[in-house]
């Protein structure tokens, strides 16, 4: 499988007065798995099927392999598709639907039968490929379309949320096997969602986009650990970040926030860097906001729900203002709602958000 | 009280016949206006009857009569011609004009109504246009032979030509409805399928052949059976065209029929011939029937 990579330069698409796309460039590695994640409507399927052909560009370039692509109709492109909603043609056998694109670039059939036995061992749907997608059942349609993406031997791969039809428990395992496949076929791949934790589990890098725009471009662990934006923050983890109102000081050279209720978290960030307002918002991930006795902590309140989910238990804390944190403490935590409970926050894994939706970050900018 | 309603509802009693009264209206009309009259139609057509009445029971004699008659099998020849001159190409025309203009423009939306525009006119209306457009003398196509240095020709006067210019007034007047019936049936195919198949580098021929005929199937089965059964009814053009002339070339089956029956007054004979038409339409009909409710891939 060859080995390449996509480039999108200053590409701009608009559908009648509504601009979709607006002058982005993007670079995809060879050999890449690159998820382009964000809410509904940011433009994230309309920039793969620009990549694809469905979409024309209005403005810019796309290369695939350091070939220019974007002025060629998709079946020259040298790409495949897995569509959300399958596209199997459903009057085909199975085996029909892998021929039929091989069968149109004119590949020989004895070449054309080797591809599709290999990709039907490799997805193991060997024993369908006499039926026709009417008889598969909803995972079984998945794998033939993904078969039906691989016998093409593509420069890229282009998936469309195809996960997204799936129930939760074949969705998982799904995603384990689309990793695995990666790491065996080491083609490039671009993979569109909604869902973070798709993005985060399959992703080498993540393209988070929002409002035709890309907010941040990085790896899984970088965009957790490091939005470049509130949005980012936001959109990224589950529990959801907690966003608070704050005032910022200095001490010590450090960005110190002070909660509504009075209460200061001491941050790693470099009072220097900061914009100068001294309203900010204050980011901290439930996992940096630990429970612990109601005499104790860095701030007090009281415990509104409590969400045990086995192996950690969610509390979700009213500070004294009635400003919501969500705290994280053990799976056997016996924290009942109404209780009073402080609040151990690690302030050094805590971000700061400018009024524009900026992060700041301490430790190495 | 509750297990006993539900045991009467387990039983299917109750169900069966509150079903039985909601359907009551339409078997009341359908036996009324239908039922009754097949059977008194096949009764008569074992008679020898006229106005006044049935005169005596003759059997299958008007059956026998009917197929030595020359016009009758002349009438069904026509019949059997007429089909096969405006099914086809009202199939075809109507899947060519649909896939023209299966997409969402001004000029398409325009173009649509005007094709399916001529569907709503009364046959006289049609047949009035067409005869202005066909006659020999100052009718359109005459005017136009003229221009080019032809002679005008009396399309609805030769033998040849009169059953094929009935055939062009029908195609003209019905191609709205081949033509709906196979947008409907575009419509429902997912677009994402050509776009798949585009990602698969098919031509427009081959996602033609391969995705758009495969995909509307039992649309086509369906226009060509209803098409059928509907032609096979030829009468009000004919009548009004040529009146079944010259020579009997345009005598459709149930121009046959109304005038033996409503001007030669033999109700028996005509209500034997009538019956002859009502089971080629209800083979067709049946044939439509297996099409339809045949359970295969989508």
């Amino acid at each position: 499988m060859p080995v390449t990579g996509v480039r999108l330069s200053a590409v701009s698409k608009r559908f009648g007065e509504a601009q979709v796309i607006d002058n982005l460039s993007l670079e995809v590695e060879p050999g890449e798995f690159m998820v382009f994640l964000g809410p509904s409507g940011c433009g994230k399927s309309t920039l793969l099927r620009m990549v694809a052909g469905l979409e024309t560009i209005d403005q810019g370039e796309i290369h695939v392999a350091g070939k220019r692509i974007d002025h060629l109709p998709p079946g020259e492109r040298n790409v495949a598709m897995v569509f959300q909603q399958y596209a199997l043609y459903p009057h085909m056998t199975v085996r029909e639907n892998l021929s039929f694109g091989l069968r149109n670039a004119r590949v020989p059939a004895d070449e054309i039968a080797l591809r599709i036995d290999a990709a039907a061992r490799r997805l193991e749907i060997t024993g369908l490929l006499e039926r026709r997608p009417g008889q598969l059942s909803g995972g079984q349609r998945q794998r033939a379309a993904i078969a039906r993406a691989i016998v093409k031997k593509p420069a890229l791969f282009l998936f469309d949320e195809p996960l997204s039809n799936l129930d939760a428990a074949l969705r998982a395992r799904t995603r384990i096997e689309l990793a695995q496949l990666h790491q065996q076929l080491k083609a490039t791949m671009i993979f569109v969602t909604h869902d973070q934790v798709e993005a985060m589990t399959l992703a080498d890098r993540i393209v988070v986009l929002n409002d035709r725009r890309i907010e941040q471009i990085g790896t899984p662990m970088e965009i957790y650990r490091r939005p470049a934006t509130l949005f980012v923050a936001s959109f990224v983890g589950t529990p959801r970040i907690n966003l608070v109102p704050v005032q910022v000081e200095e001490s010590g050279g450090k960005a110190l926030a002070r909660l509504p209720g009075g209460a200061t978290i001491r941050t790693d960030i470099a009072f220097s860097t900061l914009p100068g307002e001294p309203a900010m918002t204050l980011g901290l991930r439930p996992e940096s906001v630990r429970i612990a006795d109601a005499a104790a902590g860095d701030a007090r309140g009281t415990a509104r729900v409590v969400e045990r989910l086995g192996d950690r238990t969610l509390v979700h804390v009213a500070l004294a203002d009635d400003t919501l944190l969500t705290a994280e403490d053990r799976g056997d935590s016996s924290v009942q709602t109404g209780q009073a409970v402080g609040l151990l926050v690690d302030g050094r894994a805590g971000h700061l958000f400018a009024a524009d939706g900026m992060a700041y970050h301490g430790g190495v900018q | 009280m509750t297990t006993r309603s539900s045991a009467l509802r387990g039983s299917g009693t109750w169900n069966r016949w509150s079903g039985a009264l909601f359907v009551a209206p339409y078997v009341a009309i359908f036996v009324l206006m239908l039922v009754i009259p097949l059977c008194i139609g096949i009764r008569l057509s074992m008679t020898r009857s006229d106005l006044f009445g049935i005169k005596e029971f003759v059997g299958l004699e008007n059956f026998s009569r009917l197929f030595g008659d020359p016009v009758f099998l002349q009438a069904v020849w026509n019949t059997f011609y007429f089909v096969l001159l405006t099914v086809p190409v009202l199939t075809v025309t109507g899947l060519a004009l649909a896939l023209v203009l299966n997409h969402q423009s001004r000029w398409a939306a325009v173009l649509r109504a005007m094709f399916f525009a001529s569907t709503v006119l009364s046959v006289a209306v049609v047949t009035l246009i067409w005869r202005l457009v066909l006659i020999p003398e100052g009718g359109l196509v005459a005017v136009l032979a003229r221009v080019v240095g032809k002679a005008p020709v009396a399309f609805l006067g030769e033998q040849a030509l009169a059953m094929p210019s009935i055939a062009v007034t029908t195609i003209w007047w019905g191609i709205g409805l081949p033509m709906v019936l196979f947008l409907a049936a575009l419509q429902q195919v997912p677009r994402d399928l050509y776009e798949a198949a585009a990602l698969d580098n098919a031509s427009r021929a081959r996602m033609l052949m391969s995705i758009t005929l495969p995909s509307i199937r039992r649309t086509v089965v369906l226009v060509v059976i209803v098409e059928i059964i509907l032609q096979f009814q030829l009468f009000g053009q004919a009548q009004l065209m040529t009146g079944g002339g010259p020579n009997n070339s345009t005598r459709p089956m149930v121009l046959f029929i109304y005038e033996t029956g409503w001007k030669q007054w033999q109700l028996g004979y005509a209500a034997a011939a009538a019956q002859v038409l009502f089971a080629m339409i209800a083979i067709a009909a049946m044939a439509q029937y297996y099409f339809s409710s045949r359970k295969n891939a989508p």
